[in-house]
């Protein structure tokens, strides 16, 4: 009961007081899409061991050789070959560690940061809310990649750098929504319970709105992943992301357009599935987790 | 006054069957009731206790969700479920017309008064532009809307929340129906415009002749304004009769303790007694009667067999053990 | 009313002055602002008068004074690359990207309404879980891949179109159905989710209660209600089209604004790219303003709301 943020009636003011992970009933699990990430995961943590190949060094007499059930393929090369000769295969197994490193830490960067200021900027109130909520205005007002492309034409592409970038691009979606959240919250009794006992502010924030917020914060997390990954292909098939010849799906989209004209689809087809396959499926969990985790979110 | 019923109802069920079919809610179940040209039956109980959606059966117009199940449902003589839904159309807003309990929202705030009063015209009599908006400006004027012929080019927004309801209140007398059904129309109004309203419904009744079904929470309405009362409760009719006879001698222990809730003037504090208890779960009702758990003179019998309607007096039935002649 | 109109033209105001100082700043914290305003190769001397002319030996503040200055006169620098104004530059393709962006807005709509009508009409059935589903994936295909699809299938195996460049109405076919994508599924979950709220309002009710037909209902009584959030969105989508076709304009080399940014990152153009971000955050936050003050003068409601 203590962790869900949706309006009770009850007045019992039991504060959550420890660190406790969201209950979740388990009824109607996607399986699907929790299978496709657990391969993804398992993939990128694998690569070395999975691939038959190395993803970054093709031989040139090996070029835009078709997947291996089509004529001219090989069992060599199951997916094929780009233009350089490197294998479709390992670079997409690679690619995905990519996306997942990208994804993964950029989401959990622009979370720590939009809900650190969106719980400072709902609890706190007064110039401290107008200047987070003023910053968050103006930069939603700029559109992501636009933003992000600014940023990367400024600091120069790096898979470091893309964290960072997307993690700047992209906090100000959770400090809205997570301050909107905390604006609820402050009105019920366990946090004015809290403020009589005298805790500090300090203390409130921490161990008594952080935890009644996590569960938006995961459910945003989720749904941004795809948005993030997707950011991150067009970045990168722009040539401001992921830096060549590190194998990002992106890239491969990029480099695939140079022998798209000649048909081979491959170079096109494969990166692009991999990439709403990933999107799709985080997006599915993050429906599911919405509904389960946090029912307010569900007009999102 | 006719002898024959203008509506009659036979053990008519509607029932809410969830998506799965795992939990059906009996909405509105087994209920038997005779309506004569104008005459004003008032349904009451507490929300949830079915009332509106036995409207919404009565007009064929439940949500997808719900179904009527078992029954019959007779209006002037037809058989109103053997009708076809292109024959229920022309029996809506044509000889059954219902006022519905929100008039902020009831009217579409894109259209024109006028051309929502007419609509029902045009469709149902295929009147023509000019004399359906005429019609609808001698509406406005029998609803008592001041500079009638002016309002019909205005929108809702720019009408208080009393003049929409007496708009709606026009559109549904706007056909001549035989029957009228409204809806806790009166909920929403401030108290001196829910009297005049009242009055206005009365009068529209008297001078058309029509039939009421005045669905409402409040007794005090009930007994300025109706012949009969229908009380319901978890979808049952519980207690039916002439008005007299239920506010004096009400029959069901339910139906007396709603009447010693009335606030009266001069009563002392100790009159207002308040039902204690929730209204039941429909979808979880327990065997025996509905009323059970909240009935102060329950027996042992309540809790196995469900009451059927025993005749308590000149057409006034109960459905309790406790009552049983 | 007009105190509405006035804070709300004052946070505009705020956003703009916010998003300059946030260029402004991201452009001078993160290193030396004259590499990139610079052409690359440029003589240490070049380098030297430029400092001098941005006035990087003056205090911030000064800096920034200037900066806002100069874009008020409406110069926002010149291009490397094409020598000349950026500004120019920029109007002369913005015509391009609107072709662009109110075709795609054409298919968002041909597409998202229909099907968003049918998705609420019948909820829960067939026509229903199809747009759930076509939703999903128009918000997990990426543009540029359905840009890159009709290539490979309508330039590359059936040879209908091409596959570049503008100029004939075919050219514009593929570009703007990649970008209205996207937004198609927008608009289908908005339409349906509006309608559906119509659908279950009191006024459908009493349509429904008057006896007409569930077409006249739909068509006359829920159709047009249902359809005001979905114009409103659209509008502000069009100016987002505007400003996010980078990928669609690269992928069919479409001469709008996006692919000038592209070519502004390809050939470290900088100023190029600094107008572009500017220019979409101040067109974003004037067609806010504008939706907003349009919509409080048409609900009265939203005066006091907020």
């Amino acid at each position: 009961m203590s962790v869900s943020p949706a309006p009770s009636p009850s007045p019992v003011a039991s504060a959550p007081v420890a660190w406790r992970l969201p209950r979740v009933n388990l009824e109607g699990l996607p399986t699907v899409p929790i299978a496709i990430l657990a391969l993804l995961i398992f993939l990128a943590v694998f690569a070395e061991f999975v691939a038959p190949h190395n993803p970054e060094i093709g031989t040139l007499s090996q070029r835009f050789r078709p997947p291996a059930w089509l004529a001219g393929g090989s069992s060599e090369h199951l997916l094929g070959t780009d233009h350089i000769g490197r294998d479709v295969l390992s670079r997409l197994i690679f690619g995905a560690r990519v996306s997942m490193i990208v994804g993964f830490m950029a989401v959990i960067f622009a979370g720590v940061v939009g809900t650190g200021l969106g719980i400072l900027s709902g609890y706190l109130g007064g110039w401290v809310d107008q200047v987070i909520m003023r910053i968050t205005d103006a930069w939603l007002a700029l559109p992501a990649l636009t933003f992000a492309i600014f940023l990367a034409a400024i600091v120069g592409p790096s898979e470091f750098n893309i964290v960072i970038i997307l993690g700047i691009v992209y906090w100000t979606r959770y400090a809205r929504v997570i301050r909107g959240e905390v604006l609820s919250l402050k009105e019920r009794d366990f946090v004015r319970l809290a403020v009589v006992a005298g805790c500090s502010k300090w203390t409130i924030m921490r161990r008594h709105l952080l935890p009644n917020v996590l569960n938006s914060a995961i459910v945003l997390a989720t749904l941004m992943l795809g948005v993030v990954i997707v950011t991150e292909a067009a970045l990168s098939f722009l040539g401001v992301g992921v830096p060549p010849p590190k194998p990002a799906w992106g890239l491969m989209l990029a480099d695939g357009k140079k022998g798209l004209m000649a048909g081979y689809w491959w170079l096109t087809v494969l990166p692009g599935l991999c990439i709403v396959m990933m999107v799709l499926a985080a997006n599915l969990l993050g429906d599911w987790l919405r509904v389960k985790l946090d029912p307010q979110l569900r007009q999102l | 006054m006719t002898d024959r019923p203008l509506l009659e109802l036979d053990k008519l069920s509607a029932h809410y069957v969830t998506s799965r079919g795992t939990r059906t809610v009996r909405a509105v179940d087994e209920v038997s009731l005779t309506l004569r040209a104008g005459e004003t039956l008032g349904v009451v109980g507490e929300s949830g206790s079915g009332k509106t959606t036995l409207a919404l059966t009565i007009l064929r117009l439940l949500p997808p969700a719900a179904r009527i199940v078992s029954g019959a449902m007779r209006f002037d003589g037809e058989d109103l479920l053997a009708k076809s839904p292109a024959e229920m159309r022309k029996i809506r807003g044509k000889r059954i017309a219902m006022i519905l309990q929100d008039p902020m929202a009831s009217l579409n705030p894109l259209f024109t008064v006028g051309d929502q009063v007419a609509e029902g015209v045009r469709v149902h009599e295929h009147a023509s532009r000019k004399s359906a908006w005429e019609r609808a400006g001698g509406l406005l004027k029998a609803v008592k809307i001041p500079a009638a012929s002016q309002r019909l080019g205005e929108y809702p927004h720019q009408m208080s929340g009393g003049m929409r309801q007496r708009i709606v209140g026009a559109i549904a007398i706007s056909c001549e129906p035989q029957l009228l059904i409204a809806d806790e129309p009166t909920t929403s109004l401030d108290v001196t415009i829910q009297a005049q309203y009242l009055k206005l419904l009365r009068d529209i009744q008297r001078e058309r002749g029509l039939a009421l079904i005045f669905i409402t929470h409040n007794l005090g309405i009930v007994a300025r304004m109706c012949d009969s009362v229908a009380v319901m409760y978890a979808g049952r009719v519980i207690e039916s009769g002439p008005v007299r006879r239920i506010f004096n001698a009400p029959a069901h222990p339910y139906t007396q303790a709603l009447i010693e809730s009335i606030p009266r003037l001069g009563g002392g504090l100790e009159r207002l007694t308040a039902i204690d208890g929730q209204p039941p779960d429909l979808a979880t009702l327990p065997r025996g009667c509905s009323f059970q758990v909240r009935c102060p003179r329950v027996i042992d019998r309540c809790r196995e067999e469900e009451p059927p309607a025993f005749d308590v007096g000149a057409d006034h039935t109960a459905r309790c053990w406790v009552a049983k002649p | 009313m007009r105190r509405f109109v006035l804070r709300r033209m004052a946070y505009a105001a705020l956003s703009l002055i916010l998003l300059s100082v946030t260029i402004f700043l991201f452009v001078r914290v993160t290193g030396d602002p004259t590499v990139l305003l610079v052409e690359p190769g440029a003589s240490q001397a070049d380098l030297e008068a430029l400092r001098h002319d941005l006035g990087l030996d003056r205090s911030l503040v000064v800096q920034y004074g200037t900066f806002v200055r100069d874009l008020l006169h409406g110069d926002f620098g010149r291009s490397f690359y094409y020598r000349m104004p950026v500004l120019e530059l920029y109007l002369s393709r913005l015509p391009n990207s609107l072709l662009l962006a109110v075709v795609a807005m054409a298919f968002s709509l041909i597409i998202g309404i229909p099907s968003g009508i049918m998705a609420a009409v019948r909820v829960g059935g067939w026509w229903d879980s199809g747009g759930k589903m076509f939703a999903l994936l128009g918000l997990s295909m990426p543009s540029f891949w359905v840009g890159l699809l009709l290539i490979l299938f309508f330039s590359v195996y059936l040879g209908w179109l091409h596959s570049s460049g503008s100029g004939t109405v075919l050219h514009v076919l593929m570009p703007a159905f990649a970008l209205g994508w996207y937004f198609a599924a927008a608009h289908m979950r908005l339409t349906r989710s509006s309608m559906l709220e119509v659908l279950g309002s009191e006024y459908v009710k009493l349509a429904r209660l008057k006896g007409l037909s569930e077409l006249r209902v739909i068509a006359k009584h829920a159709f047009k209600n249902a359809l005001i959030p979905v114009l409103t969105l659209a509008g502000i989508n069009l100016v987002l089209m505007v400003n996010v076709a980078i990928v669609v304009e690269t992928v069919f080399a479409w001469p709008g604004i996006g692919r000038l940014l592209a070519e502004g990152i390809a050939f470290r153009d900088f100023p190029i790219v600094q107008a572009t971000v500017l220019l979409a955050g101040a067109m974003i936050v004037v067609v806010n303003l504008v939706v907003d003050v349009l919509y409080a003068v048409i609900d009265p409601r939203i005066r006091y709301e907020r």
